[in-house]
């Protein structure tokens, strides 16, 4: 089964990643994190994602195109990056999940991954 | 002939539900494929045995066609066709005695009260994959419509399919913690049936019975936990004075006044051997605490008086495993019982007033303190407030006829 580890951060995390108090901590917790799971054979693939306020967000509504700075909703934790996981079941994701840095400070959210549509 | 087949049929389905939907489902996390590959087998038991007999081993032979019919369902479903294989093997020694394959109903109960399972719903799943009761009557024992239990458990069954929760028995490590969501699932069916019974004109379905049922089977598979033996006697205490609860014309009684000579001695001892095997484990958790305040109770009559002082130390333990408003108001009451109303009232000033506000029992016992401390404008109120927030006609007429005359003006003099 594959999972999606949605990895949730707040403005502290996302501040701690540009330097300052805590930089090195942040990242050596990442750069643990990202080797015990490489380590263990189960990244399908992942990404960190640059900060909030460099997103942009785009919806069409009555066939306008409406471009918005920020984020899709504003709120305490953002999306700060993903992993997508290959593991037996749900339980061993949430462990996984569990040992982010990102569930300690933000919260991690875990959902399968839809399979491919089936070959006719 | 007819009719036993019939009775043959519906009591083999009975006592080995359980057993087969977990068995069934412990392969491919399937819930729902499981409990209807069971009841067509039900059905197809109902329309064969009248005509060719009811078989030698009734119950291997559902579990057969159980089995063949989820095997011909994976057929059809090519995603899934190396999982018919995997069946066929499961299923091997199919016609053989269900005794002979393993009971898979421990883990069943630990998918239900998985934490990533919403935990309103922990209960009634129970209720439904491991006891085989249907969506209506889980519903009126929880108080809501058929149509959204019916939902409800569709989406839960939904979510341990298509998220993959594990089917089995937790690891060491975590096995106290995932242990108390299964007994808290199984004392919540059982106080849900104790909180709605007593005066029966809730109409709510009455799943005491279920929960003991329960109760019982987890102290069967986990014989070394100390909580489940608690979690059972607690429950035997409190059904062993159902008979004691109401007086002939209806009327409520209160513990401390109930007639000991209504209460089951036989359910009592059963509950005593529990809480005894238990303590040897020396492992002491909440639901064995509260066990031993039952069993404190139903040993008035031997000493004449309840041990108030036995009753205190007990929820003084009680509040430090598990804080909850009952264990909070149970402590705030012996206090009361043995004349410590300062602390009492301290007790009952900490709780947090939006929590309290709709509680019963809070106001019933706020009454008394208040009235002990002579301050009966205040015990009034709180009188008022409680015969408010009762729902139950008899309990309701009990304080309006015991309660309230103590807190009238003229009761000072």
């Amino acid at each position: 089964m594959q999972y999606m580890l949605i990895l949730n951060e707040t403005a502290e995390d996302f501040a701690k990643q540009v330097g300052g108090e805590g930089t090195e901590e942040y990242w050596g917790g990442w750069h643990a994190y990202i080797g015990a799971m490489m380590g263990a054979g189960i990244v399908v693939n992942g990404d960190g994602l640059e900060p909030p306020h460099t997103a942009t967000t785009v919806r069409i509504r009555d066939g306008k195109r409406l471009v918005q700075d920020g984020p899709f909703a504003d709120s305490k934790e953002q999306l700060a990056g993903y992993f997508v996981i290959e593991v037996p079941d749900l339980d061993t994701a949430l462990e996984w999940a569990a040992r982010s840095p990102a569930a300690a400070t933000g919260s991690v959210e875990v959902r399968p991954v839809m399979p491919p549509p089936q070959a006719a | 002939m007819i009719m036993d087949a019939r009775r043959v049929a519906e009591d083999a389905a009975r006592t080995s539900y359980g057993r087969l939907v977990a068995l069934l489902a412990s392969r491919d996390r399937d819930l729902a494929a499981a409990e209807d590959a069971l009841s067509d087998a039900f059905v197809a038991a109902l329309k064969s045995w009248p005509e060719t007999g009811v078989p030698t081993n009734p119950k291997g032979w559902l579990m057969t066609a159980a089995r063949n019919r989820m095997s011909n369902l994976y057929r059809h479903d090519r995603m899934r066709a190396g999982l018919a294989d995997d069946l066929e093997r499961h299923f091997a020694a199919s016609m053989q005695d269900i005794g002979a394959f393993p009971d898979e109903r421990l883990k069943l109960l630990f998918v239900c009260a998985h934490p990533a399972i919403d935990s309103a719903i922990r209960t009634p799943l129970m209720m439904q994959t491991v006891l085989g009761l249907d969506a209506a009557r889980i519903a009126s024992a929880f108080l809501t419509s058929p149509a959204t239990m019916g939902q409800r458990l569709v989406r839960a069954k939904a979510k341990i399919r298509d998220a993959a929760i594990r089917f089995e028995v937790p690891d060491a490590d975590v096995m106290p913690e995932r242990l108390t969501f299964v007994l808290d699932a199984i004392y919540a069916a059982f106080g849900q049936a104790w909180d709605a019974v007593p005066g029966g004109d809730s109409g709510a379905v009455d799943l005491t019975a279920e929960a003991i049922f329960l109760g019982r089977l987890l102290v069967s598979l986990l014989p070394g936990s100390a909580e489940a033996k608690g979690l059972l006697a607690l429950m035997l205490y409190c059904e062993a004075r159902r008979g004691a609860r109401r007086s002939a014309d209806g009327a409520f009684v209160p513990l401390d006044e109930q007639d000991p000579a209504l209460w089951s001695r036989d359910l009592i001892i059963e509950a005593e051997a529990l809480l005894t095997e238990a303590s040897a484990a020396a492992t002491l958790g909440r639901y064995q605490t509260e066990a031993a305040i039952q069993s404190v109770h139903v040993q008035r009559p031997f000493f004449g008086e309840t041990n108030y002082a036995a009753l205190r130390s007990l929820y003084a333990l009680l509040v430090r495993q598990h804080p909850g408003l009952g264990a909070w108001l149970g402590y705030s009451g012996v206090l009361l019982k043995l004349g410590e109303v300062g602390e009492a009232l301290a007790i009952l000033d900490d709780m947090p007033t939006e929590r309290v506000a709709a509680y019963q029992p809070y106001w019933v016992l706020r009454a008394h303190v208040m009235r002990a401390l002579s301050q009966l404008r205040e015990a009034r109120h709180a009188a008022d407030r409680a015969i408010g927030l009762t729902e139950d006609e008899a309990v309701r007429g009990y304080l309006l006829s015991k309660l309230m005359p103590l807190v009238k003006p003229e009761a000072t003099g």
